[in-house]
């Protein structure tokens, strides 16, 4: 079971967490076509390499985004700032 | 019958607690420390199993965990390893896979038809006519072989318990001791685990000198404060060092799995004993020379009176020794001077002779083998390696491992005890480093932890490589012979399939089934490849081996499931409703009252008079905060940003593909504080889900999300006379029809309970209240509802009477009646879906979707037989050709209508109002039915709702 590294609780096994996936930024509802935006539903890069992923804490109720190398499973320090980081 | 114990020997017997217990109901004696199967062979018992498809009779061959047809049943257990498992007093055991008798077994007619039961026979047999196959079963579920279940046996306990070791050291032989108590002096936290029932490895079944020396180390372990778990197995290695370990001896529990996080991970198992492929090599009385050794130091059991001991190693020249000393008459036959063992020849007891390649026939009703080792690389593999087979020692090594993999013993290399231990010595040392590293490395990620930080010892030298001893490579000698024992797979099966073109080992492993039986490839794997390799022209190194994948040895579902007490939630309310003759429904984590006996008349007494039901599953959410009301303008499809301070709405939520995820309603408390109820099973989805929207999409926005399912025991008081009931119970809330209209929420005291919130909205279709009340007091207000309610008839109703009532008003259950592909319009909800907002969850979706027309849509469904209720998924299909139309999604006979009543999902072309439908029952038979011309069977205006 992977160790995810919560950048507020430590690391957990990641049972204590939901996976939400790599991130997929939202596009602007009012203009995006529908290509692009069921893009941004199903259509994920799946690199073998880092990627910047979203994760949901239940131990302390945080949607974080980290960054975590899909080939070995590390997690990159320090965490992606959940808010100000990549979107 | 004699018995075969040499006096005084045996290490790991206590000669002073002897015992019987029952071998296939006849006694057998035995001392404290003997293994089933050690007692059974020192009374005489030298037959223990019927293999699995020829049924020949078979005894011991490695006298360990590992021995492939010393498989018993003991008492309700089956499959128990016989040759592990350590005697008890009256314990029952029995032979497996016998019938009638383990002496007289009918099915060793199988053996004469052995060449029909060739590899792959199954496969080729059984597939045609498929429609057969239900009767192909039933036979061939009486081959199978195994124990019986005791389905009446109490289900043993298990449980499961995690640890943190800085260091695990998997394996409990001189080199793992060497390596836990290294690390634990460099101030690793550690944890060693042995197979055995003790520590000591190999050197259990040595000499004198090896137990005192096993002794000596184990001593040391323990005062060193290492943690030590005997007859335990590390199953497998996950990500994040992640092991897990099956714990067979643990205190109150029957089975333990552990569940460890290691830092760093030590394998040192040793090498497993390789059998040798020759014709006979399954008679009773052949063995390897590691089960002799155990046999006679471990037991003090004589397991032949004439040996032959065929020996490439010293391992061989030491069973050999041993054998004399206990007074065997041995004949050794040294590999190295090229002469062979060709068979061994026997009766259907025992084996009576060996044949050399010289000619020689030699009477013996032992024959030994020393041949060399198979490298459990099972861990390592797991780590990611691809072990590497090394021609000159003639077994694979592991290769290239990840940093918090080490291997110390066997495993790494060859040498004396002394050697390894000292090799294993400087491996702990190091594994202690990287593991404190990774402590300190997790330490450091953890916000708050304690500031001490955890010292991490200097470099230390990487540890010198051991060498590796030459060994000859001996698989295979001249004739077929038994591969794997578990299965009954012979080396002419595996070159049968080579013939077929099975030119891979993974393929020729599926195929023939070697390796796939209970030994999990221990003893069979290599000689597997060596064969396939001899007979494809290739070597064993081009060929490799097959990936061994957790577990390590079979484990027992209850260890992984762990206790069978899952945590239920209850309400306030559960202990008055078992009192109350509720029948329990398992909703999620939640018991819920199902129904008090009679759903339909517990319906109906809504309908006619009043009704309670405790609704505090519901999902409870306490937004507050000055940007509410945008928040739900965004997760719900529908307009929330008139809401007046004390009104109700109902609201639909869908995901970002649009699909109906949610619904429930909310209402505005104050000016700031609103209180949203959603769905009893999306409870925790739905504050999830809003904390996703606030957290990552609109930071900006300041609403707090409490979650308060549990903090208020929730009820529905449903029926026309509820507002009597109610008004009996308020005193400051006016409960007239225009005082707390219909969608309307109120706060007050009800039953003398403060801080109560009512909402005056009806699943049911009745006139109706829900109550919120602090949890505290949910009980005091349940009983004072009941006790005014007396009067007018009250009756408290269960989910079944809620979901009757519920289908009578057409309400669909998010789930129930909608799945993961159900849009907001095909609920019927597309006049809710208000897309002139600028954004909302799912927007675009929704907006291309309210264009389309080809949607399934729910409708509401009545059967032409009225008293034909379709159970729920039953087919909606085209007359004649059975094409899919559509399903029935909720179905239940009405009380209020007497008559059947049903939601169903439709494609586009059906959906419209008396279009005739024919319903496909499971079995078949067909029904008639027609879409209703409303959603509501009952009351489709909502009179008596808003009344």
């Amino acid at each position: 079971m992977l160790l995810v590294v919560c950048p507020h609780c430590g690391p957990r096994d990641a049972g204590d967490f939901h996976y939400l996936g790599a991130t997929s930024p939202r596009p602007d509802p009012a203009t995006v076509t529908e290509q692009a935006w069921r893009t941004y539903l199903h259509l994920r890069a799946n690199v073998g390499g880092w990627q910047h992923e979203t994760w949901y804490c239940r131990a302390c109720r945080q949607h974080v985004v980290l960054e975590r190398n899909t080939l070995t499973n590390e997690f990159r320090d320090p965490p992606v700032d959940p808010l100000g980081g990549v979107r | 019958m004699t018995t075969r114990r040499l006096p005084g020997a045996g290490a790991e017997l206590n000669r002073d607690e002897p015992f019987t217990f029952c071998w296939n109901g006849a006694p057998v004696a035995g001392f404290s420390g003997d293994t089933v199967v050690s007692a059974l062979l020192a009374g005489g018992h030298d037959v223990i199993s019927r293999s699995m498809k020829y049924h020949r009779p078979r005894g011991v061959l490695t006298a360990d965990y590992w021995d492939p047809n010393c498989m018993v049943q003991i008492g309700s257990e089956p499959n128990v390893r016989g040759a592990h498992r350590l005697a008890a007093p009256a314990m029952d055991v029995r032979a497996q896979n016998v019938w009638p008798s383990l002496r007289h077994d009918v099915k060793a007619a199988n053996a004469l038809v052995g060449r029909f039961l060739t590899a792959g026979f199954y496969y080729k047999t059984f597939m045609q006519p498929r429609a057969l196959w239900p009767a192909y079963e039933h036979v061939l579920a009486t081959f199978a072989p195994g124990g019986s279940v005791d389905l009446d046996a109490e289900p043993p306990r298990c449980d499961i318990r995690f640890a943190h070791p800085d260091v695990l050291v998997a394996g409990g032989g001189p080199a793992g001791m060497a390596a836990a108590l290294a690390a634990s002096r460099a101030g690793a936290d550690v944890l060693l685990v042995d197979h055995g029932h003790r520590l000591g490895g190999h050197l259990r079944w040595g000499s004198g000198d090896d137990r005192a020396r096993a002794a000596q180390l184990a001593a040391a372990v323990r005062a060193a404060g290492v943690e030590v778990l005997t007859d335990a197995t590390v199953l497998g290695r996950y990500d994040g060092s992640w092991v897990g370990i099956n714990q067979r001896t643990a205190p109150g529990v029957w089975e333990r799995l552990v569940k460890a996080r290691a830092k760093c991970l030590v394998v040192a198992p040793g090498l497993i004993e390789r059998p040798y492929v020759f014709a006979g090599n399954d008679h009773v009385g052949v063995m390897l020379s590691g089960a002799v050794r155990r046999l006679l130091n471990m037991y003090g059991v004589v397991p032949g009176e004439r040996a032959v001991v065929f020996s490439a190693n010293p391992d061989g020249a030491a069973a050999a020794c041993d054998l004399r000393s206990a007074g065997v008459e041995v004949t050794v036959v040294d590999a190295s001077t090229g002469v062979r063992l060709e068979r061994v020849e026997g009766s259907r007891r025992r084996a009576q002779a060996a044949v050399l390649s010289d000619g020689r026939r030699l009477d013996a009703d032992l024959v030994v083998t020393a041949i060399g080792w198979t490298a459990p690389t099972t861990l390592t593999n797991m780590a990611g390696d691809r072990p590497v087979y090394d021609e000159a020692s003639a077994r694979f090594f592991p290769d290239r491992l990840p940093p918090d993999v080490l291997v110390a013993g066997g495993l790494a290399g060859d040498g004396s005890v002394d050697e390894l231990v000292a090799h294993a010595h400087a491996t702990g040392a190091m594994a202690a480093r990287r593991g404190l590293t990774v402590r300190a490395q997790l330490r450091r990620a953890t916000p708050r932890a304690d500031p001490t930080v955890t010292s991490v010892p200097p470099d230390a030298d990487e540890p010198v490589p051991l060498g590796r001893d030459p060994h000859p490579a001996l698989f295979m000698a001249g004739s077929h012979g038994i591969v794997d024992y578990s299965e009954d797979v012979s080396s002419k099966d595996i070159v049968d399939a080579a013939a077929e073109g099975f030119d891979s080992v993974e393929l020729v492993k599926r195929f023939t089934t070697s390796t796939m039986g209970p030994s999990q490839g221990k003893l069979e794997t290599v000689n597997t490849v060596a064969v396939l390799a001899q007979e494809l022209g290739t070597t064993i190194g081009r060929l490799g081996t097959t990936v061994w994948r957790p577990p390590y040895a079979p484990v027992s579902l209850g260890a992984l499931a762990g206790r069978n007490d899952i945590p239920r939630r209850v309400s306030a309310l559960q202990d008055w409703h078992d009192k109350h003759g509720a029948v329990p429904l398992h909703a999620g984590n939640w018991l819920r009252p199902d129904h008090y006996g009679d759903p339909a008349a517990e319906a109906a007494n809504v309908r006619n008079a009043v009704g309670v039901i405790d609704v505090t599953p519901l999902g409870k959410l306490d937004l507050c905060g000055p940007d509410v009301a945008d928040l739900l303008e965004l997760v719900y499809v529908n307009r929330w940003r008139k809401l007046a301070v004390g009104a109700v709405r109902y609201g639909v939520m869908c995901t970002e593909d649009g699909i109906v995820m949610d619904d429930g309603v909310t209402a505005r408390l104050a000016d700031q504080r609103y209180l949203m109820t959603t769905t009893s099973s999306g409870a925790a989805a739905v504050w999830e889900w809003l904390e996703r929207w606030l957290q990552q999409e609109r930071p900006q926005w300041d609403v707090r999300v409490t979650p308060v399912t549990p903090a208020y025991t929730s009820i529905n008081v449903a029926g026309p006379r509820s507002r009597e009931l109610v008004a009996g119970l308020v005193d400051d809330i006016d409960v007239s029809p225009d005082g707390f209209p219909y969608m309307q929420v109120r706060t007050g005291t009800v039953a003398g309970v403060g801080d109560c919130v009512l909402l005056r909205i009806g699943f049911t279709g009745e006139l109706s209240y829900e109550l919120h009340v602090p949890a505290g007091f949910g009980l005091h207000v349940w009983e004072a509802l009941l006790a005014t309610g007396a009067a007018l008839g009250i009756r408290p109703f269960g989910v079944e009477a809620q979901r009757i009532l519920r289908l009578e008003k057409g309400h669909f259950i998010v789930g129930q009646d909608t799945d993961g592909l159900t849009r907001a319009a095909s609920a019927g909800l597309g006049g809710l879906v208000k897309l002139d907002k600028a954004d909302m969850v799912g927007r675009p979706e929704l907006g291309w979707a309210a264009a389309r027309t080809d949607l399934p849509m729910l409708v509401s469904i009545l059967t032409d037989d009225p008293s034909v209720v379709p159970v729920e998924a039953a087919q909606i299909v085209e007359p004649g050709t059975n094409a899919i139309r559509g399903r029935i999604t909720s179905s239940r006979m009405s009380p209020t209508l007497g008559r059947s009543v049903c939601l169903g999902q439709v494609d586009a072309a059906l959906a419209h109002p008396g279009c005739a439908l024919t319903i496909r029952l499971p079995g078949g038979a067909q029904v008639g039915a027609r879409v209703h011309d409303q959603p509501a069977f009952v009351d489709p205006e909502g009179v008596r709702l808003r009344g």
